[in-house]
């Protein structure tokens, strides 16, 4: 690439082009995050929007919670608070699908294919865009909740924030994997429904699961977003060598490789 | 930068692309679709190929195929140097791709896209920068660089994708009827645009078109494909006196002949399109 070229004067083509290298994927993913983030950044709405619907059921459920025994140690607040944090990145990771949904249509998911972009990027700077963003809501909640009267050790906090992360890691991935092999918004709308109100149902986000009968709590052990309020819960209780803990930190990096996986694959030879 | 091969015996020697067999077959519901199958084609550094068929025939297919976006289900590739199955980063890294959609973020400066699109290539953040005002010097998108690409006119985003595509000097440019939709003065300027491409810099053009005064036009060679096979092949005058009888013949007549089709009006000869195959397609590809 000589200043004496004209530009628009192509390589040799059977010529050395730009040479592989091993940092090629890290540095993908960094352009890919930029790229998307910077997007973020642009619209207010996003960042607004996302964190509405659990400030408002911390706001005007939460109180209902205060007096009401939950067959936990802590106060109600530090039961409710990490479910809704989990409802912050449960719902905005599955409704991330639909930015992807616009991209394909503009032909941006298969101009980006075209390059030697690696494709573990293409996915990964992606989800780390969602993964900071429902963090960075999840602080604002959080601090919105200790105004309400929460009270939980600072690190069992940011445990919890790591939590948030992985599994936005985790669900943002499927939902761009599940939106790539969808043609139009108005078809995964109501994949999107009848993929959450289950998980937050059956996974205790709102109440634990400890109060319900035996037959929903067997339930509810099949549906892995169980194992992360659970071990959430420990954390901001400031138990943090439990059972659960270790279960849901388990659980949430097995879903994140398995989903990431998934997520590749898909941009590796998609119909988008 | 190494300097441009050029054999002195025999001028293009070169080939980039050569494929053997290229074939592509669906799965669907209603069992397999053959949209591709068995492609032999050549390209010679330097040549304009005019890639032609009705709906359905298999252009998009192969188009797809090429620019590495769907993995063939039999025959061999070799795509600007590289083995498609093989190398297919190498492929990636030596052609250029102007989908027909143009893939930019309409809210997103053109300056931004550009850069953005020479970093995909794994150029360093300055050599990005310098590129990218190169190719708006080049293609009079300069005035235009700040601007979101959704403000741009039809013309000016075709120029745009086509600076995307040329980021990284690519010697293969793929164009997916690059001129639909386009006012008659904004598809002037793309024809010159790839003339000047191919006469003054030596790229090759892959290009697919549903119009054939543009096939006729531009490409140096055209290819007709349907139902998945090439069905003829040759300069427009050899096809012109071949299938319509007379060089002085139209591309039409001569289209017409050999598929049975009428590429502009869209309306069935003889031979008939198969709808189904189409769709059949889209909702496998969907679901792949």
């Amino acid at each position: 690439m000589t200043a004496a070229t004209a530009p628009l004067t192509p390589l040799d083509p059977l010529g050395p082009s730009s040479p592989r290298r091993w940092s090629a994927p890290a540095a993908d993913t960094a352009l890919i995050f930029g790229r998307y983030a910077r997007q973020t950044l642009r619209s207010r709405y996003q960042m607004a929007f996302g964190i509405l619907q659990p400030l408002l059921y911390l706001v005007f459920f939460g109180p209902l919670l205060t007096h009401v025994r939950l067959g936990s140690a802590g106060s109600s607040w530090q039961v409710l608070v990490p479910g809704l944090l989990l409802q912050l990145s449960l719902f905005g990771s599955a409704f991330a699908g639909f930015s992807i949904i616009i991209e394909k249509n503009h032909g941006i998911v298969e101009r980006m294919r075209c390059t030697p972009v690696s494709r573990l990027a293409l996915l990964l700077g992606r989800v780390l865009r969602d993964a900071c963003l429902f963090v960075a809501q999840g602080v604002l909640l959080v601090l919105a909740a200790l105004a309400m009267g929460l009270r939980a050790p600072l690190p069992g906090i940011l445990i919890g924030f790591a939590f948030v992360g992985l599994l936005t890691v985790s669900l943002a991935s499927l939902s761009y994997a599940v939106a790539l092999n969808v043609d139009r918004p108005q078809e995964y709308g109501p994949l999107v429904n009848a993929f959450t109100m289950p998980s937050m149902l059956l996974s205790g986000l709102m109440l634990p699961m400890t109060l319900a009968p035996g037959w929903l709590n067997a339930i509810s052990h099949l549906v892995p977003f169980r194992y992360l309020v659970d071990g959430m819960r420990d954390a901001y209780l400031g138990h943090y060598a439990t059972g659960a803990v270790l279960e849901g930190v388990a659980v949430a990096l097995a879903l994140a490789a398995c989903s990431l996986t998934v997520g590749t694959r898909v941009f590796r030879r998609a119909g988008a | 930068m190494v300097a441009k091969f050029k054999c002195p015996c025999f001028p293009g020697h070169v080939k980039l692309i050569e494929t053997t067999g290229l074939t592509r077959t669906f799965q669907s519901r209603r069992g397999p679709v053959h949209a591709v199958r068995g492609i032999d084609l050549t390209v010679p550094e330097g040549e304009i190929l005019g890639f032609l068929g009705p709906n359905g025939a298999g252009k998009t297919t192969t188009l797809r195929m090429l620019t590495t976006l769907l993995p063939p289900t039999g025959g061999t590739a070799r795509v600007a140097g590289c083995d498609l199955a093989a190398d297919t980063a190498g492929v990636r890294r030596r052609i250029g791709y102007v989908a027909q959609s143009s893939g930019v973020d309409p809210h997103i400066s053109v300056l931004e896209e550009l850069v953005t699109q020479a970093r995909l290539y794994r150029l360093s953040k300055a050599q990005a920068a310098t590129r990218a005002e190169e190719l708006l010097h080049d293609l009079d998108l300069t005035a235009l660089a700040h601007r979101p690409t959704g403000a741009l006119s039809g013309g000016q985003r075709r120029r745009l994708d086509i600076a995307m595509a040329l980021t990284h000097r690519p010697p293969l440019l793929f164009l997916d009827e690059p001129t639909t939709g386009l006012d008659p003065r904004s598809r002037a300027d793309l024809w010159q645009l790839v003339r000047r491409l191919r006469d003054e810099h030596g790229t090759t053009v892959f290009l697919t078109t549903h119009y054939l005064d543009e096939a006729d036009a531009l490409a140096d060679r055209i290819v007709v494909v349907d139902h998945g096979l090439i069905s003829a092949e040759g300069t427009p005058a050899e096809l012109k006196t071949r299938y319509a009888g007379s060089a002085d013949a139209t591309l039409q007549d001569a289209f017409l002949a050999i598929t049975g089709h009428d590429l502009t009006t869209g309306t069935t000869g003889t031979t008939g399109d198969d709808p189904t195959a189409g769709s059949a397609r889209r909702r496998t590809r969907s679901h792949a």
